[in-house]
């Protein structure tokens, strides 16, 4: 993965051994499409996907834009990034909300792709906004499908209608939809048993239940680690059930989830939420840019920018940005900004986010465990504000002395040393490097 | 035409196309030229073996082709079939304890099917007279343990489960017990679902198997790890980090019974020699099968099934 891990740097490389010729021709062009092509192939965006794309981007490659540009690597990398972003949709799609209430909801999809819990977190989305939300188990095969739904509503204080496992989906949809009216349920989130799209008998139950609930929506709740297949999946699923839209799930890793524009691509349809954890909290809006700058490998600055603002302190931030600008920033600031980080949850996640991430060698240092921020909070204490200011200063005696006085050990010092270092580095990248710099310096805010 | 609605176009031309060229590769086309070779790198990166994968395995099988001055089409599945054995190592075989009980921990992301193949391969291991505990190391997700209950059962099972948030560890301690006492030929453990990049969820799996060894030395003899034939390139690393953080010993390649042919497999055995020893082959008790290089590649270049 690594090594692809920054087309928009792989690009920039090629275009500069292409600088001093003056002018681009057919091989130079080409040579840049292979790294898009392994850069898209790599991140699980369907092959055919992948072919078509690119005849579509070359053609722009090769225009004006691309060849006046000093910057043509990054003129590229924006083209593909654009195309990315319309063919994904553009913007944002919400859900469709009936005129009449109930709005019906239907969740169908592979085994194993995350339908219950999205249920769940669709649930509470729908609660916050003040509906009446009311989810169905009609996953009547898998054990314990039921009662994992149960489980999840109780802890949203969310009502659960079942039948058990005896009944059939098609009766648990009808006897659900009377319950509905009688309780004053606005809202009717299904949850149905995973199938494969090309078993017969059990999609024909989804078509049966379509035409008995005559769902608002039918979401297709698909696994953004899904490779190549997503297109036979999404394919199937749409033409035998018409889908309205598409979930895109387990984003919280480091998938780069090409799958997404496979599934728009066959099925037209846009994706309107993606899930990013374990719990019912955990569900976004779905942002097309940002998920073309994952794809490429370019980060996800956005989130993490966002992420950052939740959680940050924004005049400690630009505080801190300002002493990076000026080369200021000292061990202090550093246990500031390992405390603000803490706060916004564990740093790999964060570090996934990060554009280029993965061909950081430093960031490996960084990883922090909880335990030893504890360490790294005493070490830090027991050294004098000069020490603190100027860790150049540090030899072998004010070391073990600093070991001593936090009760750690002279290596354990070391290691901080090396991680405020690694810091340093990062932060820099981040106050300076190239085309990442102008999306952060808009918001005016260290990511940190 | 827009963009969008060409790919749409050609997209549902694409199964159509693979079956044609599939068929005619290997018994129509009459020479073994570039464009043969591109086709299979076609079907190659079609089936999730992922872009650096296929172009070595293609290189490799046209050197082979030139050295071994190979003619006949047909004949390169052979060769396919020679490469998938030497990337994936032999016929899948599990590791026995000389002296019981077997331990194997089962590990992977959520939702791939680690506790459906719990149950599916305890079934198997009791009817050929073992007799088996699941351990229900997954106290995380909403209905865990109720779901390996209901496997247990089907499996004639014993089953050792503690409450909804409980320290899995200590799950797998009570069951390694129990074991001993009842003396259990083999222990599966089950454990939660979790994404590979999740650093403490690693090392709570971490510390699930520092108990395995406490206290069954020379355990655990099996870490499988479960890996959805549907996903792609992430299974990658997937295999990686379980690997760094648990040592991973097998693959077991769930959903095989779809469309995906889970090729990524292939890329790990490349990168990482993991051997696969099992396929799940569907939902019920017996669709769990010991896992056979040659089927596979063959399955590589068969037909997509109708949709
Ligand atoms: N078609 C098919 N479905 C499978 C196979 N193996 C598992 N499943 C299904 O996949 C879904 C998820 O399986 P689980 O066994 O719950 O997966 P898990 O990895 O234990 O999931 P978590 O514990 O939630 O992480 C269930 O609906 C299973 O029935 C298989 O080989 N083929
Ligand atoms: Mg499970």
């Amino acid at each position: 993965m690594a090594v692809f891990a920054s087309l928009a740097e792989k690009l920039q490389d090629t275009f500069k051994k292409l600088r001093g010729k003056g002018k681009l021709n057919e091989a130079d062009v080409n040579q840049a499409m292979r790294e898009i092509r392994l850069a898209l192939l790599e991140a699980d965006v369907n092959f055919k996907v992948v072919k078509d794309f690119i005849s579509r981007v070359k053609e722009r490659a090769v225009g004006q834009e691309v060849m006046a540009s000093l910057t043509p690597g990054q003129q590229v990398v924006k083209i593909v990034h654009e195309e990315l972003t319309a063919l994904m949709g553009g913007s944002e799609s919400k859900l469709n909300w009936s005129s009449q209430p109930p709005t019906i909801i239907m969740l169908v999809g592979l085994q194993g792709s995350g339908k219950t819990t999205t249920a769940a977190k669709l649930a509470r989305r729908v609660l916050q906004q003040g509906r009446r939300p009311l989810l169905v188990a009609a996953d009547v095969y898998r054990p314990a499908a039921i009662k994992q739904l149960q489980i999840l509503g109780e802890g949203l204080k969310v009502p659960v209608f079942s039948m058990g496992t005896t009944a059939r989906p098609l009766d648990i949809a009808r006897a659900a939809l009377e319950h509905a009216a009688r309780h004053g349920n606005n809202t009717i989130i299904v949850d149905t048993a995973g199938r494969l799209h090309i078993d017969e008998e059990m999609m024909a139950e989804l078509a049966g239940l379509k035409e008995v609930l005559k769902p608002h929506e039918i979401l297709l709740v698909v696994d953004a680690m899904t490779g190549q297949d997503a297109v036979q999946v999404a394919g199937s699923f749409h033409q035998q059930l018409g889908l309205t839209g598409v979930i895109l799930t387990k984003l919280d890793g480091d998938t780069r989830g090409g799958a997404a524009l496979s599934v728009r691509a066959v099925t037209g349809c846009p994706i309107k939420y993606i899930g990013v954890g374990e719990k019912t909290d955990a569900l976004e809006t779905f942002h097309p840019d940002r998920l073309a700058s994952r794809i490429l490998g370019m980060g996800d600055v956005l989130s993490l920018i966002e992420k950052a603002q939740e959680n940050l302190d924004v005049e400690q931030a630009k505080e801190l940005q300002k002493k990076i600008r000026q080369q200021e920033f000292t061990l202090e600031d550093f246990l500031v900004q390992m405390k603000q980080m803490k706060k916004m949850g564990p740093l790999e996640e964060l570090i996934n986010l990060m554009p280029g991430a993965g061909k950081m060698k430093q960031l490996k240092n960084l990883k922090i465990d909880p335990k030893e921020m504890l360490h790294v909070e005493a070490i830090i204490q027991s050294m004098t504000p000069e020490e603190r200011r100027n860790p150049s200063i540090l030899n072998g005696s004010r070391k073990r002395r600093i070991a001593a006085g936090s009760g750690t050990r002279v290596q354990e010092v070391n290691r901080l040393l090396r991680q405020f270092e690694d810091a340093k580095k990062i932060m820099q990248l981040f106050s300076e490097g190239g085309g990442k710099k102008k999306k952060i310096r808009g918001r005016n805010l260290f990511p940190f | 035409m827009s963009l969008f609605n060409k790919l749409k176009e050609s997209l549902s031309k694409t199964r159509q196309n693979l079956s044609q060229r599939v068929g005619a590769l290997l018994t129509g086309s009459s020479q073994l030229d570039a464009s043969f070779f591109e086709e299979l790198e076609e079907i190659l990166l079609t089936a999730d073996v992922g872009a650096r994968t296929s172009m070595e395995l293609v290189e490799r099988l046209q050197q082979e082709v030139k050295t071994r001055r190979i003619t006949e089409p047909a004949a390169v599945a052979g060769l396919l079939q020679e490469e998938v054995s030497r990337l994936l190592g032999e016929e899948g075989r599990l590791c026995w304890s000389p002296t019981p009980p077997t331990v194997i921990l089962v590990v992977g992301v959520n939702g791939v099917g680690k506790t459906t193949t719990i149950g599916k391969l305890a079934y198997r291991l009791h009817r050929e007279g073992k007799k088996v505990i699941l351990a229900a190391g997954d106290t995380f997700r909403a209905a865990a343990g109720e779901q390996l209950a209901v496997w247990a059962e089907r499996a004639g099972a014993g089953l050792i489960r503690h409450q909804a948030g409980a320290d899995p560890g200590a799950v797998v301690y009570d069951a390694l017990q129990a074991a001993r006492n009842r003396r259990t030929d083999v222990v599966l453990v089950d454990t939660a679902g979790r994404l590979q990049t999740k650093v403490n969820l690693m090392e709570e799996l971490k510390k699930v198997r520092r108990v395995i060894e406490r206290e069954v030395p020379g355990a655990p003899h099996e870490v499988l790890l479960v890996l959805d034939a549907t996903s792609g390139q992430n299974a990658l690393s997937q295999a990686k980090l379980f690997h760094e953080a648990v040592g991973v010993t097998g693959i077991a390649l769930t959903k095989l019974d779809g469309t995906a042919k889970g090729g990524v497999v292939l890329a790990i055995g490349n990168e990482m020699g993991l051997p696969v020893k099992l396929v799940g082959l569907g939902e019920g008790v017996d669709d769990l099968k010991e896992f056979q290089p040659r089927d596979f590649a063959a399955a590589l270049f068969s037909d997509l099934s109708s949709i």
